[in-house]
């Protein structure tokens, strides 16, 4: 009885993750994107510095027409959201907060669990694409599957160099093995890790798929209301799972001085700085062309994480 | 191997939750490959494929088999359907029936597919006869135990895949190279 009660508060500590932490992403998206562009942003919302604003924003969504074009697909077209938003919510299941079993449930290959069930999202904006029954939308879906194909590799491949260092595809057993010294051994992994979860996420720089100058919002083009609040959503989970997983793989999960006690908070502050750098280079870069995309994928990303799987394998032979 | 050194066979007649889960979701499994195949929707059917691929990463997991039914949905779902459905985008796949989806072929597939099946099905049920997994003991399928009965005992098919693998891949970038004139 005690064991269902435990899994059920998990359960319940990772949706509520799921329900704020976007929000959060998304609130200080707003702000820091005016400051650094000499604006105020939201200021009203709520009263103190618009902090309520994204509230605002989820209750104009809800109250806005569902519709659902004539010549659409509309089961498929129904469906596409809640296959593009739910994935992420079961990531954060298997992602270690803290030590001493601070994660929502630990997986024997959780390595593997996340990047599958990530890979599984995208489908949602390629559904959505295809049953808009639009030319933008599948322009933008068409460009979603080539982009998820070119970068899903480097990513596998950076995450698969961390898993031989660390000798477990478990996820809380990556974060149990790291010393100080992994992450300047995995920086370039890490690197491309992050790169290619950005563009997998379609951040900018690599929003090419729903470039708003030329193909309007991409797959998400026909959808009002809730459901393209849920694909807004899904972007801002996906935000928060990238950056939890870069930090457990790459930068020491909740190592840091006083690691016993406050732990976890090491987790979320890491957390919370890539989040920073994700919303820092949307607003730095400039989107970049198709064709770029695509050749920094295949003659950039991959070369440097099948280097840095050798460089893991041959510390790991000296060293053992 | 464990339940048979114990020398204990669960009869087929009072089955546990985990054998009544494992038949719902395997006819689940079916009956979304047997809509695959007759659905006159192109990615419909491709979707379909999703749900039954999926159907088979849940078997996998039920069977103790964790890392090899996260790999079913990472390349299959994630990568061969992503594919799947990037082909029927840029041939402009049309939302709707698709009438010259169909072609003559239809009763040899289905004997093919009926041939194929049948001898699945044989050989599993021969081979696998009166083994049972035990699912309290030590978990058998495991990312462990998975790598170490791939490395100690299957290294040569290991490696004769992998060359396989890099045959094919030199072959698709030979003939995918533009010939210079």
């Amino acid at each position: 009885m005690n064991g269902t009660i435990d899994v059920l508060l998990r359960l319940l500590g990772v949706l509520v993750v799921f329900l704020v932490f976007p929000l959060l992403v998304g609130q200080t998206e707003h702000k820091v994107m005016a400051h650094m562009q000499g604006r105020l942003g939201p200021m009203y919302a709520g009263g103190f510095h618009g902090w309520a604003q994204l509230v605002a924003d989820g209750v104009k969504f809800a109250q806005k027409e569902d519709v659902v074009p004539a010549d659409a697909d509309r089961t498929v077209f129904q469906l596409a959201p809640a296959v593009a938003l739910l994935p992420y919510l079961l990531v954060l299941v298997a992602i270690p907060v803290g030590p001493h079993g601070f994660v929502g449930q630990n997986l024997d290959a959780g390595l593997f669990f996340v990047l599958a069930v990530m890979g599984v999202g995208v489908l949602g904006s390629l559904m959505a694409g295809w049953a808009s029954s639009n030319k933008y939308s599948l322009l933008g879906g068409l460009r979603t599957a080539a982009q998820l194909m070119a970068y899903e590799l480097p990513m596998l491949l950076a995450a698969a160099s961390v898993a031989m260092a660390a000798g477990t595809l478990s996820l809380p057993g990556i974060v149990g093995a790291y010393h100080w010294w992994w992450t300047p051994w995995q920086l370039v992994g890490g690197v491309v890790f992050f790169t290619a979860g950005l563009a997998e996420l379609q951040r900018p720089p690599f929003d090419m798929p729903v470039a708003d100058s030329e193909i309007i919002f991409g797959a998400y083009t026909e959808y009002t209301g809730l459901r393209f609040a849920l694909f807004l959503l899904a972007e801002y989970a996906g935000i928060v799972v990238l950056c939890g997983l870069t930090t457990v793989l790459f930068l020491g999960g909740w190592h840091g001085p006083w690691a016993g006690g406050v732990g976890w908070l090491w987790t979320l502050a890491k957390t919370a700085l890539l989040a920073f750098v994700v919303i820092w280079l949307r607003v730095s870069y400039p989107r970049l062309r198709e064709d770029q995309l695509q050749k920094f994928a295949w003659t950039v990303l991959i070369p440097l994480a099948l280097a840095q799987i050798a460089l893991t394998g041959v510390v790991k032979v000296v060293t053992s | 191997m464990n339940a048979l050194a114990a020398g204990h066979h669960p009869g087929f007649l009072s089955p546990t939750g985990v054998e009544i889960t494992f038949v719902l979701v395997g006819l689940a499994t079916l009956g979304a490959a047997v809509l695959t195949v007759s659905t006159r929707q192109l990615v419909h059917a491709a979707l379909w494929l999703v749900v039954a691929l999926g159907g088979l990463a849940v078997e996998y997991l039920l069977l103790t088999a964790e890392f090899i039914a996260w790999v079913q949905v990472l390349i299959y779902v994630g990568s061969v359907v992503v594919l799947l459905l990037f082909g029927l985008m840029l041939t402009k796949a049309p939302i709707g029936r698709s009438p010259d989806a169909d072609s003559g072929n239809r009763p040899v597939a289905l004997g093919v597919a009926v041939a194929a099946a049948a001898t699945l099905v044989w050989v599993v049920v021969d081979a696998f006869r009166t083994t049972w997994i035990d699912l309290h003991g030590v978990v058998q399928g495991s990312s462990r135990a998975t790598g170490v009965s791939l490395f100690r005992h299957w290294v040569l098919p290991f490696e004769a895949l992998s060359v396989l693998l890099l045959a094919a891949l030199v072959g698709a970038i030979v003939l995918s190279r533009r010939e210079e004139k």
